[in-house]
């Protein structure tokens, strides 16, 4: 692929498109920031990082109502932040501290928002799918126009658990917008050893699911995938399945030694990286420089190290606070 | 229990010693074959089958969807079927994708059958907290398997009873379950050379004492021994039994001991209520009542979620000074 890049089409705006690269740009500095707090010790436990797949999330939200619901997996950080959740409470729930989103008891892999409607942060593979049917089944009976995206790894979709969902929300017809992000990996697991039928679609369309499959490396691409998604399910037709094809460019946790896969591998998907392609488009169509590159880093280099000052600061969530949250306090 | 080699013995991981008894049963049994979620290319998730890919081969080290409830299930029917699987489920947390399996299917077919079926399906597991991982990859389940009949449940202390307990498990007809704690896997400990299986029906005395008993198991024991040397310190001398298998109960060695020492706290890193402590305890009371001089004391883990910060998870898991707490609350007599 030694081609020039390709401006961006005519019909998209400058200003849109470069706000969708300062979002992305946003989400891997600060996934940048954690493998580096990780390794301080600042955070411990397992870090998922979503560094490669970063067109896939800032795609989706582009279509997520503020009625809506999101609900992912232990790799959402990127959504999170994509979601508006600030990025202070993200950073300071990573820390352990009591200014965290969930005041220091989920950690980087369950971050909840109740403003956002951001429902997990599920670390169990396929849990988070059965509720985002249930949420979707809530909006239906009572009316209300939300949609739930429901987003999981490739992974996901050999559990009993998908296809389970996928007929209910199809034999339902609910407003839930299936979003696979196929990294092609379940850990060490490669997708060929793990489906039978690659060809993902093909699973939803059994249930009579709407599907596609669109290049989850380019922003553009999955912005507007997610748009006819959501028009779709918005208008009554029931869910939607969309497989993103992308890339993990890290490794699956800070566990994870890669002996499944080979650098050169990695590094072909890095060279057409989410952030790559879509700068060599904005610079060919006269929307980024050098400098406008240099000032967008810089604001969004400020508001991380912001964040890691705020986490830092905060207070460990006392240990006489263990026991809150087992049971409703209102009803206690 | 001390870590330095001496003459007959070697030093290895736990990690190392069940990979051992692994490797053995795969070269000696052509109807063993190890499956589970990245056991293969991956290595294992707490790395105990690395390389076993290379030297056993794609059709006896199985890597597997992320399907819990289908593998382990596969596991019961080529157990039937005349094959001795051993399948790995990352952690208990995740069996719970697969208890259905286990608890309606494996524990209940030779029943069922009048006795025609038997299941001869390991499953190991990890299992338990304290490396920040949250509420769903740290808990301590297996008193739930404990409670089926038709299922042994072992949960291995030692370097010892990782590699001898997995060799016994095989050679058992029926399902064994074996649940090793994620913190034992980098522990140290001696082999005798001429390491092999063991009883899988018998608690040991790990610590002999006179004054206190310390009932415990898996993780939690190395927590009792260190609390014992604490206490003796303070001129307490505490008795530690592993119980090393949680079905079925070794209800004559655990009523020894109590008669032993007369009084009891049992530590479990499972929550407390409905948990295997108020089983033993419930044991000890319908057994061996007039032999205590206290109520039956438990360290258990804090009755919420395991949370991921430091500080809470620290707080809700047992402790070595909650431990010393017990022993001398019973010991100085007030249980
Ligand atoms: C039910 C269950 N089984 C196993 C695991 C361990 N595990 C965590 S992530 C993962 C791989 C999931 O892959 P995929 O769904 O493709 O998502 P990705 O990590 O690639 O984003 C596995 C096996 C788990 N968390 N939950
Ligand atoms: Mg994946």
């Amino acid at each position: 692929m030694n081609e020039a890049p390709k401006p961006l089409p005519d019909n998209v705006d400058g200003e849109h498109a470069l706000a969708l690269f300062t979002e992305m740009v946003r989400v891997r500095r600060f996934e940048e920031k954690c493998a580096e707090m990780y390794s301080k010790g600042a955070i411990r436990g397992f870090l998922h990082l979503y560094i490669g797949e970063e067109a896939v999330g800032t795609g989706i939200m582009q279509s997520v109502a503020p009625q809506d619901a999101v609900v992912a997996t232990y790799r959402e950080h990127g959504h999170a932040l994509l979601r508006g959740i600030p990025m202070n409470v993200v950073m300071a729930e990573m820390f352990g501290k009591q200014e965290g989103c969930c005041r220091g008891r989920g950690g980087s892999m369950h971050l909840f928002d109740k403003d956002t409607h951001f429902i997990g942060g599920n670390a169990i593979v396929g849990g988070g799918m059965p509720v985002a049917v249930g949420y979707a089944l809530a909006a239906s009976m009572r009316g209300q126009d939300a949609v739930a995206w429901c987003i999981f790894g490739e992974g996901a979709m050999a559990e009993g658990e998908f296809h389970e969902s996928m007929n209910l929300a199809a034999l339902w017809q609910l407003p839930v917008v299936f979003c696979c992000e196929n990294n092609f990996y379940a850990m060490g697991t490669a997708l060929e050893r793990s489906e039978s039928e690659t060809r993902l679609v093909e699973k939803a369309r059994s249930y009579k699911v709407t599907a596609e499959v669109v290049d989850g490396m380019d922003v553009l691409a999955t912005e507007a995938a997610a748009r006819r998604a959501a028009e779709s399910t918005r208008t009554g037709n029931g869910p939607y399945f969309i497989e993103f094809q992308t890339y993990r460019f890290r490794a699956h946790s800070m566990f994870d030694a890669e002996r499944y896969r080979c650098r050169e591998e990695v590094h072909e998907h890095e060279l057409h990286g989410p952030l790559r392609i879509f700068a060599a488009r904005l610079q060919a169509s006269g929307l980024l420089d050098d400098e406008k590159r240099a000032a967008l880093e810089a604001e969004i280099a400020a508001e991380i190290d912001a964040a890691v000052a705020f986490a830092e600061a905060g207070t460990p969530e006392p240990v006489g606070e263990l026991t809150r949250y087992v049971y409703s306090e209102a009803h206690v | 229990m001390n870590s330095t080699a001496t003459e007959g013995m070697r030093e290895i991981t736990y990690r190392e010693a069940a990979r051992e008894a692994l490797h053995e049963a795969l070269t000696n049994d052509d109807r063993v074959f190890l499956m589970g979620e990245d056991v293969g290319r991956y290595g294992g998730s707490y790395a105990v089958s690395l390389g076993f890919l290379d030297e056993f081969g794609p059709d006896r080290i199985r890597d597997t969807p992320l399907s819990e409830s289908a593998f382990v299930g596969a596991g019961i029917g080529a157990a039937i079927g005349g094959m001795r699987p051993i399948v790995e489920v990352m952690t208990v947390n995740f069996s719970l994708l697969a208890a259905d399996q286990i608890i309606n299917t494996a524990a209940t077919y030779l029943h069922m059958s009048g006795g025609q079926f038997n299941v001869p399906l390991v499953i190991r597991m990890a299992t338990g907290g304290g490396l920040q991982l949250a509420a769903q990859h740290s808990h301590s389940l297996e008193n739930l398997y404990a409670h089926v009949p038709g299922l042994k449940v072992v949960v291995p202390g030692t370097v010892e009873d990782v590699r001898g307990m997995l060799l016994t498990a095989l050679a058992d007809p029926d399902p064994v379950l074996i649940f090793e704690h994620i913190l034992l896997y980098n522990r140290k400990g001696v082999l005798p050379v001429q390491a092999g299986a063991v009883d899988i029906d018998q608690a040991r005395v790990r610590r002999e004492g006179t004054q206190v008993s310390l009932i415990t198991y898996g993780g939690s024991l190395w927590k009792c021994l260190d609390a014992a040397e604490v206490l003796e310190q303070q001129g307490i001398d505490a008795e530690v039994l592993d119980l090393r298998t949680l079905r079925p109960l070794d209800d004559a060695s655990i009523m020894a001991t109590v008669t032993k020492t007369r009084r009891v706290v049992i530590v479990d890193e499972g929550w407390r209520s409905g948990g295997i402590s108020a089983e033993i305890t419930a044991r000890i009371h319908e057994q061996a009542f007039y032999e205590l001089d206290v109520p039956v004391q438990r360290v258990c883990t804090a009755e919420v979620p395991i949370p991921y910060a430091k500080q809470l998870e620290e707080a809700a898991l047992p402790q070595v000074s909650d431990i010393v707490a017990a022993a001398q609350r019973v010991v100085n007599g007030h249980g």
